[in-house]
């Protein structure tokens, strides 16, 4: 087995996406994401990689979508107002099909806000946010280890589907150190494997004559028919993406369960601690943790809400945005109840088991 | 028989979408003519930006990069660093590239990317209908100054050769203008210096044309050069602002 080593978030998820073949990275410092900044700025020169700290977020993303048009693999990350000025790139990003992956270490809003953590982002990421059809597909962690663990796997979800990938983490993750195990980094062969794979679409050009091409990146189709066409493709896609990547966590999830509890990220760690209380206490309360926020795992809920189950409660750090996706799969047969925390502030353990119980106040 | 004279290989076979009289064509034409000469079309990779020139992604035969409005440095910026083997350039108007590219074009030639802009400055919007641009001169009229550019409002046109050439890392910095035939030949040479010191690595180079837009001027081609000539060049000095290349130089 791997060695553990205690880090941060930030720390792990930048040291994983190297040894995913990560060699290009481009962002803005801002906090509660420094740390990722300063790990690859002191990392990339050691591995030939390229960093380059961009004058702005909206350059950062440029960069990414320059960088991603030429076939490899490339990140940047920010923290909430960063990802706003981002937006506009994200969406051109999916326009073009081009893989990428945008890390998201959130941090309480609107505007400014402040720099706890929060998941006021939840509607930005997984519903929009840019302008446009579009899809990112978005992986919310809950541990540092499992922060790392998507590095991985967002930058082969981005290059299966050339999709843009969202880590959507927060202030807590990123600053958290816990031992984390990583992967080894990608072989020599497997790297070369990584800096071909896009040939067939992206911009390199070829020096031997005969093979010349003219690849195009590009979102815009000045006829209307092109781009509906285009628009539908994307779609398909989408749908695809549906079908095969949800991902979600089911914690003591049984038939004794009475409530059944759904939260992601850093609410989901809080929301097992009450869960397991709840447990020794005598009460059967089981959570749904997605994994993936988009996809959502609508019928993983649906699912679950056996014949004892009275209720659904929602556990999130911002105003109640997963609310709607979990009404959505509960589809009106159950109360669907909210406990949330807003800026920057945590709930306790306390306060959720209150939620559960229905004793809070007392 | 001998050919002497064709459409250049780094162009594609598509019909520009310009309108009569506009110069896109011919800066095209020079920099595709200079590519060809220079050997550089199979590792050259291009950026179009938002404009009338947007569709330049079709019309240069090398890979081509789409950007938003403004940000075709940043792509350029991650293509290079990328793909440090291939050549890159961008092609950008005045609208894209000293508006709400501002920041952009200041960075990537302040961090000296091996990356050759050409600029082209027609003092208007050309695409969304004649606006005013940041180039636009003062007193001049368009839709969105219909009394004349008021400096007292809104400033004065910028100047990014001289912008620029006050940045210490930029290689080759120069100002040419298609408003003669002499001119063009002129500016085919400039074109040429620019991209062959891309081609040997030089540093971060950067051409600007001085061009015209009969259509949105409402002014006959002729005469556009004309009132370029009278009007541009005396707020927009041709010549050479940056080049490394000569000893002491700017």
């Amino acid at each position: 087995m791997a060695e553990k080593i205690l880090m941060k978030g930030n720390e792990a998820v930048a040291e994983a996406a190297i040894r995913a073949g990560c060699r290009l990275y481009f962002a803005y410092p801002i906090t509660p994401q420094s740390e990722l900044i300063e790990y690859m700025a002191k990392m990339m020169p050691k591995v030939d990689g390229v960093f380059v700290q961009a004058e702005s977020e909206v350059a950062a993303i440029n960069m990414v979508y320059g960088a991603s048009g030429t076939g490899r693999r490339v990140m940047t990350s920010s923290s909430s107002p960063g990802i706003s000025l981002k937006m506009e790139g994200i969406s051109y990003i999916a326009g073009a099909n081009l893989p990428a992956v945008i890390v998201n270490v959130q941090r309480g809003g609107p505007g400014l806000g402040d720099i706890q953590p929060a998941q006021g982002d939840y509607f930005q990421a997984t519903k929009g946010g840019g302008h446009g059809d579009y899809r990112l597909i978005v992986l919310a962690p809950s541990t540092v280890q499992e922060f790392a663990d998507m590095a991985d796997l967002a930058f082969d979800l981005a290059d299966k589907y050339r999709n843009p990938v969202m880590i959507l983490s927060d202030g807590l993750l990123g600053q958290m150190m816990e031992p984390v195990e990583f992967k080894p980094s990608k072989t020599k062969e497997e790297m070369e494997a990584l800096d071909k794979q896009h040939y067939d679409w992206c911009m390199y050009p070829n020096e031997d004559e005969p093979n010349h091409h003219h690849h195009e990146i590009n979102s815009l189709e000045i006829d209307p028919l092109i781009l509906e066409q285009h628009v539908i493709k994307l779609g398909k896609k989408y749908d695809k993406i549906e079908k095969n990547e949800i991902r979600y966590e089911e914690y003591n999830i049984s038939d004794e369960n009475e409530v059944v509890v759904v939260a992601f990220g850093t609410a989901a760690r809080i929301a097992k601690s009450a869960i397991d209380q709840l447990q020794e206490e005598g009460t059967s309360i089981g959570m749904i943790r997605p994994i993936t926020v988009w996809p959502y795992p609508y019928e993983a809920i649906s699912n679950v809400l056996h014949e004892k189950v009275r209720k659904v409660v929602v556990c999130e750090l911002n105003l109640g945005q997963m609310v709607e996706d979990v009404k959505l799969a509960v589809n009106g047969k159950l109360p669907v109840e909210f406990l949330g925390k807003v800026g920057g502030i945590l709930f306790t353990p306390d306060e959720i088991k209150a939620k559960i119980l229905g004793t809070e106040g007392e | 028989m001998e050919i002497i004279a064709q459409r250049p290989k780094s162009l594609t076979d598509l019909q520009f979408t310009y309108c009569p009289g506009c110069t896109h064509g011919i800066s095209h034409r020079l920099i595709a003519e200079a590519m060809d000469e220079l050997d550089m079309r199979n590792n050259m990779m291009g950026v179009a930006p938002v404009g009338c020139s947007v569709f330049a992604y079709k019309f240069f035969d090398c890979d081509m990069a789409e950007a938003a409005h403004g940000r075709a440095p940043a792509l350029a910026t991650g293509m290079k660093r990328s793909r440090p083997n291939m050549h890159v350039f961008t092609y950008q108007g005045d609208g894209d590239l000293a508006a709400i590219g501002t920041a952009e074009i200041i960075h990537a030639a302040n961090r000296g990317e091996h990356i050759t802009v050409f600029f082209v400055n027609n003092a208007i919007y050309g695409m969304t209908g004649g606006q005013m641009a940041p180039t636009t001169l003062p007193g001049m009229k368009t839709s969105t100054s219909p009394y004349g550019r008021d400096e007292k409002d809104i400033g004065y046109p910028i100047k990014v050769c001289e912008l620029l050439s006050s940045l210490v890392a930029p290689y080759f910095i120069e100002r040419v203008s298609l408003l003669s035939p002499q001119d063009i030949m002129k500016a085919k040479k400039v074109v040429k210096k620019a991209l062959q010191f891309n081609k040997e690595e030089r540093g971060f180079t950067f051409v600007e044309f001085v061009s015209t837009c009969p259509t949105n001027w409402g002014l006959a081609p002729i005469d556009a050069m004309k009132w370029a000539k009278e009007n541009m060049l005396p707020f927009f000095p041709l010549g050479n602002y940056r080049d490394k290349s000569v000893e002491g130089g700017k």
